[in-house]
């Protein structure tokens, strides 16, 4: 429709609009490919080449000096075979797995509660925000100031933390990345709930109070069905950050104690930058990708995601 | 709807204010007392003499400048590239622009730790070690998914009515950009610059890998030294933070709208 008009009307106009119509793909009044080769580019050399030399590196041998040797399938039976790294899989996946059962239902209860209009809810919910102002390492600093055995909060209240060092311990180490996580993001959950929740049509619930439904009902009938998609979106989110987490485990219990927080994130940063074993970190760090990219995808066709269920269903 | 208050609901609200509020005080209260008063004070102790020493750490001048020219240089990659290139996936007939979109979205599953030993090796190889330009192209790259899909979104909402009123009056691409995508792009491209200000305000993987050496460090990795070697000087340590985050408070309060779609990756209607 366009192209069939653009060039009669071209060959009519001034001079310096004839000039720009010999550049190809100007003549219909469309963009080029030439628009967006350069962003292509810049992305294709800063993201997709190391995306694909990942794939390489974590078959060679390499320490950061010299160029990398071909080691065929070195590094990956010895990923198999160690026993730090089966350990961070299972460290991962649980910081995951705990991150999502704490978040999701103090985010759902934030969100729903944000939703309404209330003036004391809209000052509150702006406080809410500011852990989401800092960046993860500002979180984690701060964290590992508050926390500090000797001078942080728990030494004060040692009824509550016994002897106050939270990071001697496995279970409270995690205990600490997984509340320090919650923190920060929940905020970010919150907003993704309370717009979902101020889309949910005002009849649903009109319709449930005719029909007698008090508040926790409608809450269980209603608000959490209508969520349903958001809850998918908001976990899926979850478990990618949850799987890469980093800074947090750098920052706050280095991994330790002993290899007790070790995260298969935080191993293959030891591995390339600790042990200089970059071969071995490549590997890590596709393994860490098929995992994230695998869970996401399991869970987006699980959940009928992908076929764009409507939540409007029976409005 | 609800006339009743929701007291149980009021309580939880109060309890999540609790856990919020408390770090924040104890980094407040903390930033103004010196060593010594904090550890006999306690954590979360009133401060009986205030003290602004805590602020004026010089060390940080340098990170911050650093940071800043990380952060614009970031912010001025991404509006050259992606405005051109989120039009020309929203307007363009090619297929090869059907494709690059569909690799920027394949972009956003990808977290930044899967590539930085690659990256750590391309910009050894290029010379770019321990140089800022080496740590704002990559940190650029990853901030450009979420920009195209942000304002591909936007573009998409203009009417192709609009489009072709001007090209039936002969406006090549260029002015069609100009004069018709730009201005009606706004909230779209505000949002663009909050979300890869934060990125790279915030970004703490790519510095930390790629630098070393105190003149190249920005206010991520400044945070994380003072936190290995000063451990102990808490005090000092959280002014840092504060300090670190001030910029984005300020965003926060003068245009919070901009700052939450930014954060989100979403919107910018």
């Amino acid at each position: 429709m366009t192209t069939a008009t653009a060039p009669a009307v071209d060959s009519v106009e001034k001079p310096g609009a004839r000039e720009r119509a010999k550049r190809p793909g100007t003549g219909v009044g469309r963009p080029g490919f030439a628009w967006a080769a350069p962003a292509a580019v810049f992305f294709g050399l800063f993201a997709l080449v190391p995306l694909a030399l990942v794939v390489v590196l974590s078959f060679t041998r390499w320490n950061g000096l010299g160029s990398p040797e071909f080691a065929g399938l070195e590094n990956w039976s010895k990923l198999l075979d160690d026993p730090v790294m089966v350990k961070s899989l299972w460290l991962s996946l649980l910081l995951t797995v705990l991150g999502v059962l704490v978040q999701t239902p103090i985010s759902i209860l934030l969100g729903v509660w944000a939703a309404g209009h209330q003036r004391n809810r809209a000052v509150l919910s702006a406080i809410y925000f500011v852990p989401l102002l800092l960046s993860i390492t500002a979180v984690s600093v701060l964290w590992r100031a508050v926390l500090d055995p000797n001078f942080g909060v728990p030494s004060q209240a040692k009824w509550l933390f016994g002897d106050g060092n939270l990071f001697g311990v496995q279970a409270s180490a995690l205990g600490v990345l997984v509340f320090v996580s919650t923190w920060q993001f929940t905020p970010l959950h919150t907003l993704l709930y309370q717009g979902a929740a101020r889309a949910i049509p005002q009849v649903l619930y009109q319709a449930a109070q005719i029909d007698g439904a008090g508040r926790y009902r409608q809450f269980f009938h209603i608000t959490l069905p209508q969520l349903r998609n958001t809850i998918i979106t908001s976990t899926i989110l979850m478990v990618v950050g949850g799987l890469t987490t980093f800074d947090t485990v750098l920052i706050l219990t280095q991994g330790g104690p002993g290899t007790d927080t070790t995260n298969s994130a935080y191993y293959m940063y030891q591995k390339a930058f600790k042990s200089f074993d970059f071969g071995m970190a490549s590997a890590i760090a596709l393994l860490l990708v098929l995992v994230a990219s695998l869970v996401s995808l399991v869970m987006v066709r699980l959940s009928g995601y992908d076929k764009m269920r409507s939540t409007m269903e029976g409005v | 709807m609800r006339k009743r208050p929701h007291y149980l609901a009021g309580f939880g609200s109060l309890v999540w204010l609790f856990v919020v509020g408390l770090p924040l005080y104890v980094m407040l209260v903390a930033t103004f007392q010196s060593r010594a008063d904090y550890a006999a004070n306690g954590p979360l102790g009133l401060p009986k003499k205030l003290t602004f020493d805590n602020y004026l750490n010089d060390g940080f001048a340098q990170y911050f400048l650093n940071t800043v020219i990380v952060t614009v240089s970031v912010v001025a990659i991404i509006l050259l590239l992606v405005p051109p290139l989120a039009y020309a996936i929203v307007r363009s007939d090619g297929k090869a622009t059907g494709r690059v979109f569909r690799l920027f979205l394949l972009g956003l599953a990808i977290p930044s730790q899967a590539v930085i030993v690659p990256m750590f090796y391309l910009i050894n190889e290029a010379g770019l070690y321990d140089n800022l330009i080496g740590v704002i192209l990559p940190t650029a790259a990853f901030a450009m998914p979420v920009c195209v899909l942000i304002l591909t979104g936007v573009m998409r909402d203009i009417t192709p009515e609009l489009y072709e009123a001007m090209t039936v009056d002969g406006a090549a691409p260029w002015r069609i950009f100009r004069q018709l995508v730009l201005p009606l792009s706004k909230g779209g491209l505000s949002t663009v610059i909050v979300f890869s200000s934060l990125q790279a305000w915030n970004g703490f993987l790519f510095p930390l890998v790629l630098t070393q050496s105190a003149e190249n460090k920005v206010i991520t990795m400044g945070l994380y030294d003072f936190q290995t070697e000063h451990g102990v000087d808490i005090p000092g340590l959280l002014a840092a933070v504060v300090l670190s985050m001030l910029p984005i408070l300020l965003v926060y309060l003068f245009a919070r709208r901009a700052l939450i779609q930014g954060l989100m990756g979403v919107g910018g209607k």
